[in-house]
């Protein structure tokens, strides 16, 4: 590359770069804003004050933050274990076997995943209430298993599909059963695959807010985005936005940690050195 | 070790179509059996049926005895080296060769000397810690070779194996695999579609075409005896030539001339208006250069040399010849099915490197007559093969391997102790 290609490139990424972190960065310099100070008309805090994170931790807002806080950890992982492991076995048939039917699965798992949550949500609520799954962890997980599971089959089939064959075929020569080939050789090759369908799920569960906010009535099942809706400031006349933007500040570091951790997972080519060169 | 029958196999793929097609073949214990043939022939669906990978439409599958047809591929005990090797790449070559012990619960430390015994063997001592992804294209091939050794499996199978390397590296690993079967005695069955690994490899080659068997015998034997038109084309490089020719007499008109047969020969052939003669390159001599004793034995032509190639330690000669159409038709079907270049209606012959035979000039050639072949152009079968001469040579060729056998694994003792 050319100094000036360089340059070009060093440019282009700093641009979009910031377009994506200014609205991380204010909320952060918002979340460090005391009450009175938000309509300050700069960019950063005239002084740096921890109020807005007391009031969501242990001050008033707290008994609204902290059970939401559980809430969204327990459902959205265990929503994304089950929708992966499921995702995992779907995957694999759709990857490996052929059995009439296989297309079907996969576009009604495309249909359920662009239909639009809003019109399911309502019927759902009324569903819910009669069955008994209104405000509660199991009637959150399921709607959760409906967003996330499609995704995860089609991009795990996607990772499962770039497993040569043959490596399994290897394995049974070997003298592997089926289930042996699949977790000695199969699973650790699509772990990349599981992480990134993991993370993804993960994610969309996190998000979710429509479902959150409909389904669940009391801090029993409430996940944060829900929460943060219903936070009210220290009086009538004030706004919460220094708490909300604390609470946005909170959640997105779990997805941060995440994406650090696993980071070194998600690289891709471990097929490498597989099959010939 | 041991046996593997096959008989009256078929393989139908679900679309009804027929890849193996009664297949009837026996393999001895301990003997380098080849399959090969054109591209789409059933070689790899014949290997995969015989590992278990893929299930037999109909016929019997015995290895060592017994009747596998309905047997998980992990229950047969064969090992099988694929085209691309299909290395785990999550693992260190160790645990790679050690996976098959591995899976069957063999202990630690007779894992460890197992896999240290076949990484001696494969020089793969210093590569064991590495993973699949750092190794060159030849040590992979050995690690995969590595796998199927560890154990003690019932055969060998392989599946083009040396394919995916460069040349100078298959010649290598052929002498490899070639020394490794020799020693330890292990029924081998290889699917190649390299002439030279198939001649040079197998104590007895199977051609396969359309799914069907043509001829299962010695390199040798399908060498001098084929059975018919489509295994003398497919053995031999460059391929036999093949030319127009009737029956006057005793002698075969030819575009090169009468070549005069026997009179047992001339009375095999009788009867057909067209005939295919079918010459190999080497059986043509520059005229000039031959003894005065061998003129005899063959005739002399003279012709128009289209092109030359000299080689160094050999030349060929390239002599256009007229054919009526329905021969150009054949033969241009042949080559098509052999997957070979067009084979144009031009002779290929072999001479001496030292001949002064220049491209554009007539030249005078002498052909030996004595091996040739006539096939009828019909059927495609060899009208002068002499079966009893074919079988000795594949005699021969057993008998040959046992002695390479017994040496390889009696290598150790000094000569006349025994
Ligand atoms: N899964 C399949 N379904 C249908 N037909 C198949 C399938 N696999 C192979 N065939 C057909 O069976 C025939 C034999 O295939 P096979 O792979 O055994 O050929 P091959 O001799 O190994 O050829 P190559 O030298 O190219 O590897 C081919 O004509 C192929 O089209
Ligand atoms: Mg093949």
């Amino acid at each position: 590359m050319s100094t000036r290609k360089k340059v070009l490139w060093w440019v282009g990424g700093a641009i979009i770069v910031v377009y994506a972190l200014f609205p991380i960065a204010w909320i952060i310099s918002i979340s460090l804003k005391a009450p009175s100070d938000i309509a300050n008309g700069q960019f950063t805090p005239t002084n740096v004050s921890w109020d807005n994170y007391e009031t969501i931790l242990t001050g008033s807002a707290s008994d609204l933050f902290l059970p939401a806080l559980r809430n969204s950890f327990g459902i959205c992982l265990i929503a994304t274990a089950i929708s992966c492991l499921l995702a995992m076995f779907a995957a694999y048939a759709i990857a490996r076997l052929d059995f009439p039917g296989k297309r079907l699965i996969l576009s009604t798992a495309l249909a359920v995943a662009i239909f639009p949550v809003i019109s399911i949500v309502t019927p759902l609520f009324n569903v819910w209430r009669q069955i008994g799954l209104y405000d509660t962890w199991p009637g959150l997980i399921l709607p959760y298993l409906s967003l996330t599971l499609p995704i995860s089959i089609w991009t795990m089939s996607a990772f499962f599909r770039e497993i040569p064959w043959e490596m399994e075929q290897a394995a049974q020569v070997d003298g592997a059963t089926t289930w042996q080939a699949f977790r000695k050789v199969i699973v650790p090759l699509a772990a990349p695959g599981v992480f990134t369908t993991a993370i993804i799920a993960f994610f969309i569960a996190w998000n979710d807010f429509v479902y959150g906010i409909v389904l669940t009535s009391t801090e029993a099942a409430r996940p944060v985005p829900a929460a943060l809706g219903l936070f009210s400031g220290a009086s009538q006349f004030e706004d919460p936005t220094g708490a909300i933007a604390a609470a946005a500040v909170l959640v997105t570091i779990p997805v941060v940690v995440l994406v650090l951790l696993f980071q070194r997972r998600i690289v891709a080519g471990l097929t490498n050195g597989a099959v010939k060169g | 070790m041991a046996s593997i029958e096959m008989q009256h196999i078929v393989k139908q793929y679900g679309d009804g179509f027929p890849a193996v097609n009664d297949v009837s073949l026996d393999i001895a214990d301990g003997e380098f059996m080849i399959l090969v043939g054109p591209s789409g022939c059933g070689k790899s669906t014949l290997l995969r049926m015989i590992v278990g990978l893929e299930d037999i439409t109909s016929g019997d599958m015995v290895i060592g005895g017994k009747r596998v047809n309905d047997l998980a591929p992990r229950d047969r005990n064969l090992s099988m080296v694929f085209q691309n090797y299909a290395l785990y790449p999550h693992m260190t070559v160790f645990e790679n060769i050690a996976f098959p012990l591995r899976l069957s619960k063999t202990p630690d430390d007779e894992v460890r000397r197992r896999v240290n015994d076949a990484a001696d063997v494969l020089e793969l001592k210093e590569h064991l810690e590495r993973k699949p992804a750092n190794l060159s294209g030849g040590q992979r091939q050995r690690v995969a070779m590595g796998r199927a050794i560890v154990r003690q499996a019932e055969a060998f199978l392989f599946d083009e194996p040396l394919s995916n390397l460069d040349a100078k590296l298959r010649g290598q690993m052929r002498t490899e695999i070639s020394r490794l079967q020799r020693r330890l005695g292990i029924t081998t069955v290889y699917v190649t579609h390299d002439q030279t690994e198939a001649m040079t490899l197998g104590d007895r080659v199977c051609v396969l075409r359309k799914g069907k068997i043509q001829q299962v015998a010695s390199p040798r034997e399908l060498y001098e005896q084929p059975v018919n038109l489509f295994v003398a084309g497919f053995i031999g490089s460059p391929p036999m030539n093949f030319l127009p020719a009737s029956l006057e007499g005793t002698a075969l008109q030819t575009p090169f001339g009468a070549i005069e047969l026997d009179e047992a020969r001339a009375e095999k052939v009788r009867g057909r208006d067209l005939l295919l003669v079918g010459i190999r390159p080497e059986y043509f001599e520059d005229a000039s250069l031959v003894d005065e004793a061998k003129r005899p034995v063959g005739s002399t032509f003279t012709a128009r040399v289209d092109v030359t190639e000299w080689l160094g330690d050999s030349q060929y000669a390239y002599i256009p010849y007229d054919a009526p159409q329905a021969v150009t038709d054949q033969l241009r079907e042949l080559s098509r099915e052999l997957d070979s270049e067009e084979l144009r209606t031009q002779a290929i012959v072999s001479i001496d490197a030292t001949s002064r035979i220049r491209e554009g000039r007539d030249a005078e050639f002498w052909l030996d007559a004595r091996k040739i072949h006539v096939f009828d152009p019909q059927t495609g079968e060899n009208l002068t093969r002499d079966a009893e001469a074919g079988a000795e040579l594949t005699r021969m060729a057993a008998q040959d391997r046992v002695d390479q056998v017994d040496e390889a694994r009696g290598g150790a003792t000094p000569v006349g102790a025994g």
